[in-house]
């Protein structure tokens, strides 16, 4: 059974997933689903111990455990192969998708009309299913099936908005457009590598691309796969799907694309560079650093920017979400290892605040219909626990210390010094202050803005809302206490990463 | 002449790109979702066209040839395929209920009626 793990992790929720259709009943599916996803987290911390001790044991900290799909031979068939990295990618997605699905009841009985929600939690563990897949599989084309497969429930997902607002369904389009380019350029990029290696297996394929720095198909092949991995992963300037998406789409919805989807992007991305073209073909022979840098750079400043002019929470949530993918590029970039550890460690702090805030956000539309700023007016008196979360995950994303947001920050400014560039700690110095503008200005309208006199008066969300969102909040400013143990795991992660290559 | 031995790679990128024109510049939503079929197509035939052995057989076993075309690609393909119809179908479901909301299909009609109001609640 045990052995089985990496791929009933991926499993579980595909069978769930396509069997809820079957159950006309809204809170039976919710039960799957949520019942799915803890089976599936209680999965993937045994995953990461498996894997633990198997580095424990071997003293070789790139140790992995290999699945052989369907007892294929490797290089031939399907591997899922589990290391440090991944095990610590999936740990994330299961967390998150975990508090958020059970967040989900009432939330989702409140956007969507009923006969329709059992639809909604089956596209919704198939999206989860494409997300896990995506970080467990040691094929690269099997990473472009999954991850559209992620991609295509998430269209769906978004467009599910209209129930809300219409806008949704434009913005829903537009990510198909976008999404598509982006994964038909990996897929080219996926093509141009298996012309020169002749298999699809990663590991293989890393073995055969060592002395290949100069074949032509190659350099073409990175640049289809930075390009469209960009894209999926939201990197400025190819960000411009990711505000209405994550902007209109239902409040859970967006809290999982923003939290997990581009990040999973961000992990093939990282897998791509250090895993199977190698540190040393990706960023001593290509001018990778200096490339990503100034997209980092620009997107942590633009993206800051932009979201100090959005109309609603969500959208400045969402501009926001540009700017920590920002920070996640920069520390791939420095490509060191406190650079490293500081994006993979951001990518866990930023998974926890994100979703937790789009959770708050989801509190205020289910009293409001709504996330306008003017909604929020008085909203700190009215809704006293919601607002205190947002001031708590607001303080996470400026990077205040205490904050999961400081320790990431920490490690990519040590990381930058160890590279000598003295100019980015200004820059994501910059970017706090440009976060401090954007929370302030939410915080200043919910405390100290009377309520419009015709304005509805409102109370406190309901528990089952606020306590998953503030557990997540609260993960994330006890990790900003003590960060023992992400910093650990993202160390032994680098050490994977860094040691493979 | 080495270029004309290579022209279905030629015709790939011809394709693509008319593909990639017709996403950027058609503001209706059907015919960019007709550029992106034709994008992806164009990515299916230079994946075929990997696979094509000059005098190859087809990959047969029995009786086993000396000299055969390597059928992974076409297998990719087929599944690529599979995710490109997909999603064709989930495109155009979204498009049929954007023509539902807005009574529009074209791209700068929908963002004139949004900039109006956009709560329909």
């Amino acid at each position: 059974m045990l052995t089985h793990l990496p791929a009933l992790i991926v499993v579980a929720p595909l069978l769930v997933g396509l069997s809820i259709p079957l159950v006309h009943n809204a809170r039976a599916a919710w039960g799957m689903a949520a019942l799915t996803v803890l089976v599936v987290f209680g999965m993937a911390i045994q995953l990461l111990i498996q894997v633990n001790e198997l580095v424990h044991v071997s003293q070789n900290p790139a140790a992995f455990i290999s699945y052989a799909m369907g007892n294929w031979q490797i290089p031939w068939g399907i591997e899922y192969r589990v290391d440090s990295f991944n095990a610590f990618v999936v740990l994330i997605i299961a967390m998150i998708a975990a508090v958020v699905t059970v967040y989900a009841r009432l939330s989702i009985e409140h956007e969507i009309p009923k006969d329709r929600i059992h639809f909604f939690y089956s596209l919704w563990l198939l999206f989860i299913t494409g997300l896990l897949g995506v970080t467990m599989t040691g094929d690269v084309f099997n990473v472009y099936v999954l991850l559209e497969i992620s991609a295509l429930t998430s269209y769906v997902l978004v467009a599910m908005g209209k129930y809300h607002d219409r806008r949704a369904l434009s913005a829903s389009i537009n990510y198909l457009v976008l999404g598509t380019i982006g994964a038909s350029f990996f897929l080219l990029g996926v093509g141009y590598l298996y012309s020169v290696t002749g298999t699809l297996n990663m590991a293989d394929m890393a073995d055969k691309l060592n002395g290949l720095h100069d074949n032509r198909a190659v350099l073409t092949a990175i640049a289809f796969l930075v390009i469209g991995l960009g894209i999926k992963m939201a990197l400025f300037p190819l960000h411009g799907w990711l505000p209405n998406a994550h902007g209109y789409a239902p409040p859970i919805v967006s809290a999982l694309l923003s939290a997990v989807t581009i990040k999973v992007g961000a992990y093939v991305l990282i897998r791509f560079l250090f895993s199977i073209l190698g540190p040393r073909l990706s960023f001593e022979i290509l001018p990778t650093t200096p490339l990503l840098l100034l997209l980092a750079s620009m997107a942590i400043l633009a993206g800051s920017y932009l979201a100090i002019q959005q109309p609603s929470l969500k959208r400045v949530l969402a501009y926001s979400s540009v700017a920590q993918m920002g920070y996640i590029t920069l520390g791939v970039a420095l490509a060191n290892e406190q650079g490293l550890t500081g994006a993979l460690i951001h990518i866990f702090n930023h998974a926890l605040t994100k979703s937790g805030l789009f959770l708050v956000s989801g509190i205020i539309v289910y009293r409001f219909g709504a996330t306008d700023l003017v909604h929020l007016r008085g909203l700190g008196h009215h809704m006293p626990w919601t607002m205190a979360a947002f001031i708590a995950g607001g303080l996470g994303l400026i990077g205040a210390p205490l904050t999961a947001g400081f320790i990431s920050k920490w490690y990519l400014v040590t990381g930058a010094l160890d590279k000598g560039m003295t100019f980015l700690p200004v820059i994501i110095l910059l970017g706090s202050l440009l976060a401090v503008i954007y929370i302030w200005r939410i915080v200043e309208i919910a405390y100290f803005q009377e309520p419009e006199p015709s304005a509805q008066v409102v109370q406190e969300g309901p528990w089952s809302l606020v306590l998953p969102a503030w557990l997540l909040i609260g993960a994330s400013l006890y990790f900003g206490i003590d960060a023992s143990v992400s910093s650990w795991l993202a160390k032994n992660a680098v050490l994977a990463l860094l040691g493979a290559g | 002449m080495k270029f004309f031995d290579l022209y279905n790679y030629g015709i790939f990128i011809v394709l693509m790109m008319i593909g990639f024109y017709t996403v950027i510049a058609k503001p209706n939503l059907v015919k960019k979702v007709i550029g992106l079929s034709l994008f992806q197509t164009a990515i299916f035939l230079f994946f075929l066209s990997l696979g094509k052995i000059e005098g190859g057989a087809p990959p047969v076993t029995n009786p086993p040839a000396a000299l055969y075309a390597n059928p992974l690609p076409h297998a990719l393909i087929l599944t690529a395929i599979v995710v490109s119809v997909s999603t064709m179908a989930v495109a155009l479901a979204i498009i049929i209920n954007i023509k539902q909301t807005y009574g529009t299909v074209e791209e700068d009609e929908i963002a004139a009626l949004e900039e109006g109001n956009g709560h329909e609640c």
